[in-house]
């Protein structure tokens, strides 16, 4: 195992782990958001960026672009389908937030 | 290489606790979208360990399945049908 494969995967521990510490601390569904997607997406990627770079040219490493490129579609979806129901569900922004421009937009029903 | 293992454990610890004591729903649907995440990455590290392929086609269903499950969860959320 390469040196560089070593580098990657520390990198791809501290993301998740950062992600993961985010999620945990910050105030509101938002802010947890932004934190825990982008980290732990980053994370899966440079893991199975290691992979790619460990096996070569392999059945693996063809696996290991196809989950790259679904992770990389999928998961910025998945947290805007969230981000967007939570939004118009009513839920509340944190007290210390400044500005919320989605509001023009689509007046925030409140919950019931 | 079992330094990794142990510190996604850790991670998804970190999210089961969030799915336990998150105080709104949404912040459980997001503790389980990572969860997802993260079980992809343990996956390639456990096909990374063994080099075997049988872990990838996990990791591939696994994304799959993580992202169909929490689009369901969003459009609960949102208060709409499934057919809508």
């Amino acid at each position: 195992m390469s040196s560089l494969v070593i580098i990657l995967l520390s990198l791809a521990a501290f993301f998740n782990f950062a992600g993961c510490v985010g999620m945990l601390r910050f105030p509101d569904i938002y802010n947890r958001l932004q934190a825990s997607t982008k980290c732990a997406t980053l994370g899966t990627i440079l893991i199975l960026t290691a992979l790619i770079v460990h096996f070569g040219w392999n059945s693996i490493s063809i696996k290991a672009i196809f989950c790259i490129v679904f992770v990389l579609l999928t998961s910025p979806a998945a947290a805007h389908a969230i981000s967007r129901g939570s939004h118009r569900a009513g839920f509340p922004l944190w007290e210390g937030s400044i500005m919320d421009r989605y509001r023009d937009d689509f007046p925030q029903k409140p919950r019931e | 290489m079992e330094v990794f293992l142990i510190l996604l454990l850790l991670c998804c610890f970190l999210c089961l606790y969030r799915v336990g004591a998150g105080p709104t729903p949404p912040d459980r649907t997001v503790a389980i979208d990572i969860l997802g995440i993260l079980m992809v990455g343990f996956c390639a590290i456990l096909s990374l360990y063994t080099g075997k392929d049988l872990y990838m086609n996990v990791a591939i269903s696994w994304a799959l399945l993580s992202f169909i499950g929490t689009t369901a969860l969003a459009k609960y959320l949102e208060g709409r049908t499934f057919d809508e």
